[in-house]
């Protein structure tokens, strides 16, 4: 899987599960402060991420999944 | 001091019959039933196939698409009836508007008789299949009760008692009466009230259904809620949502508001007999509908119509004929009595609510909600149900009845303003 089908995958997760458009998501943008996320929200994206490109984000790493290019930079370093 | 009183000055709906208070009175008007077969889900075994779905209910008009998929389909409801409710009644809150209230004076008492049970429904699936780790986040949220009334308060700002009454069928009615209550002893200025219901699931239908509570009439689904007819069978579930808007009186007579009606009067009490069936001769009932003719300072003959709880179980229907005659007397031959479920099916804990706001536009609008399919008399239930055909009557109070399963009971009396 190529970093940039990766992160148009991330992008599709992101927008379905927050209801922002896909033109909105930035590689920088922060899922907090930019893209309106809460606590909750973070769960859901890390727990849908796993199940879509099969890789584990223990609590301890997904702390440090703050923008759409640290998921798609941990997922593409993890994935199998 | 004299005695705080209580308006009405919004209302919200949402049932079989539509999405909003006008759409909801003129079907009730036109006799029309909101009853159908069963669209949501597979009914598979279950005997009754047939409810009242909400049909034409479109979240994204209320609520924003990404906090939809957060919110179980009761909360749901009941944000969009209490938006309904606040823009009706321009209920203001907080010191930047006019006649802003306070908004620590601001309370949400809304409730549900059985709460996010879909969502309850799909998590336990997912747990099952994929394990119990990977759950929602949101699961527990969309399932709680007080979901309801917490979400409304972050939409208003109501920063005043919040929570959600759980009493299965009497819940909105309790909902309604603690609401007066706490106005009236000045703990809150105004409270957004009522309840809200979405258990029209394989467990909502399944569970009522194993308990023969249900009518079977699949075959005529128009005709299965027939309360107090002969040929009755059991009740219909129904969903949705009744919420008003209450306002102590002089707060809302200054601020110019529009008042619906008055709460005068509030009973709740206790069976303490057994977990679904009515005491007999209805004597909970009645010494409930006492209590709030009690507290409103009535009489019985002060009261011109009753929107009976009504259920269409054979239990029910007669047992609250009962009750009403020993409370009225020879009144009881006089006094209006309908029931809306007849049209809407039984919303549970969303019941009272919905009713609450009939009882309050029967005062404004000089019209009585009929009971459809009257065609066989039942000797047991001998009262002037309105039958088949609304009624144009200008009555001065209205009593509004509300029981639940585990012996509950709670009654409310509004009063034309």
């Amino acid at each position: 899987m190529s970093t940039s089908t990766i992160e148009a995958k991330v992008k599709s997760i992101i927008a379905d599960q927050l209801g922002v458009g896909e033109d909105e998501i930035k590689p920088e943008s922060s899922f907090i402060e930019d893209l309106g996320a809460d606590s909750l929200d973070i769960v859901e994206l890390v727990m849908a991420m796993e199940e879509e490109f099969e890789v584990e984000i223990p609590d301890e790493e997904a702390e440090n999944i703050k923008t759409v290019a640290d998921a798609t930079n941990y997922i593409n370093t993890h994935k199998k | 001091m004299s005695q705080r009183r209580v308006v009405v000055t919004g209302t919200g709906l949402v049932s079989a019959l539509g999405t909003g208070t006008e759409k909801n009175w003129q079907a009730l008007i036109a006799g029309t039933s909101g009853i159908a077969q069963v669209t949501r889900f597979d009914v598979g075994k279950i005997d009754t196939r047939i409810a009242g779905e909400v049909k034409d209910f479109e979240p994204e008009k209320f609520i924003e698409k990404r906090e939809v998929r957060r919110m179980d389909l009761y909360a749901q409801f009941s944000l969009a009836a209490a938006q309904m409710a606040v823009e009706e009644s321009g209920l203001p809150v907080g010191p930047d508007k006019p006649h802003g209230y306070i908004p620590e004076k601001v309370g949400v008492i809304v409730g549900s008789g059985i709460g996010g049970i879909s969502s309850l429904e799909e998590q336990h699936r997912k747990g099952l299949e994929k394990g119990f780790d990977r759950l929602s986040p949101f699961f527990i949220i969309q399932m709680i009760i007080n979901m309801a009334p917490g979400l409304i308060s972050m939409r208003y700002n109501c920063k005043g008692p919040n929570w959600a009454p759980v009493s299965a069928c009497a819940t909105s009615a309790h909902a309604i009466g603690e609401a007066w209550k706490s106005i009236r002893l000045g703990e809150t200025d105004a409270v957004i009230a009522g309840g809200a219901e979405a258990a029209i699931t394989p467990l909502g239908l399944g569970g009522f259904s194993v308990m023969k509570a249900l009518s079977t009439r699949n075959d005529d689904p128009a005709g299965a809620s027939r309360p107090f007819d002969k040929e009755r069978d059991g009740f219909v579930m129904g969903e949705g949502a009744g919420i008003l808007v209450l306002e102590e009186m002089e707060a809302a007579k200054k601020r110019g508001a529009n008042i619906l009606a008055e709460v005068v009067g509030y009973g709740a009490n206790s069976d303490a007999y057994h977990v679904t069936q009515p005491a007999p001769e209805g004597e909970g009932a009645a010494r409930c509908m006492l209590l709030a003719l009690q507290s409103a300072g009535m009489n019985p003959e002060d009261v011109g119509y009753i929107n009976a709880h009504g259920t269409s179980t054979p239990f029910n229907d007669a047992n609250e004929t009962k009750a009403i005659k020993a409370v009225f007397g020879d009144h009881a031959r006089k006094v209006a009595v309908s029931s809306t479920k007849s049209m809407t099916g039984h919303m549970l804990g969303a019941a009272g609510g919905f009713e609450a706001v009939v009882s309050a536009l029967a005062l404004t609008r000089n019209l009585l909600p009929p009971t459809i399919n009257q065609t066989s008399p039942d000797p047991d239930c001998d009262l002037d149900y309105v039958p088949n055909q609304a009624r144009e009557a200008r009555v001065d109070a209205v009593m509004s009845n509300s029981f639940g399963f585990g012996g509950t009971n709670a009654v409310l009396v509004f009063k034309r303003f």
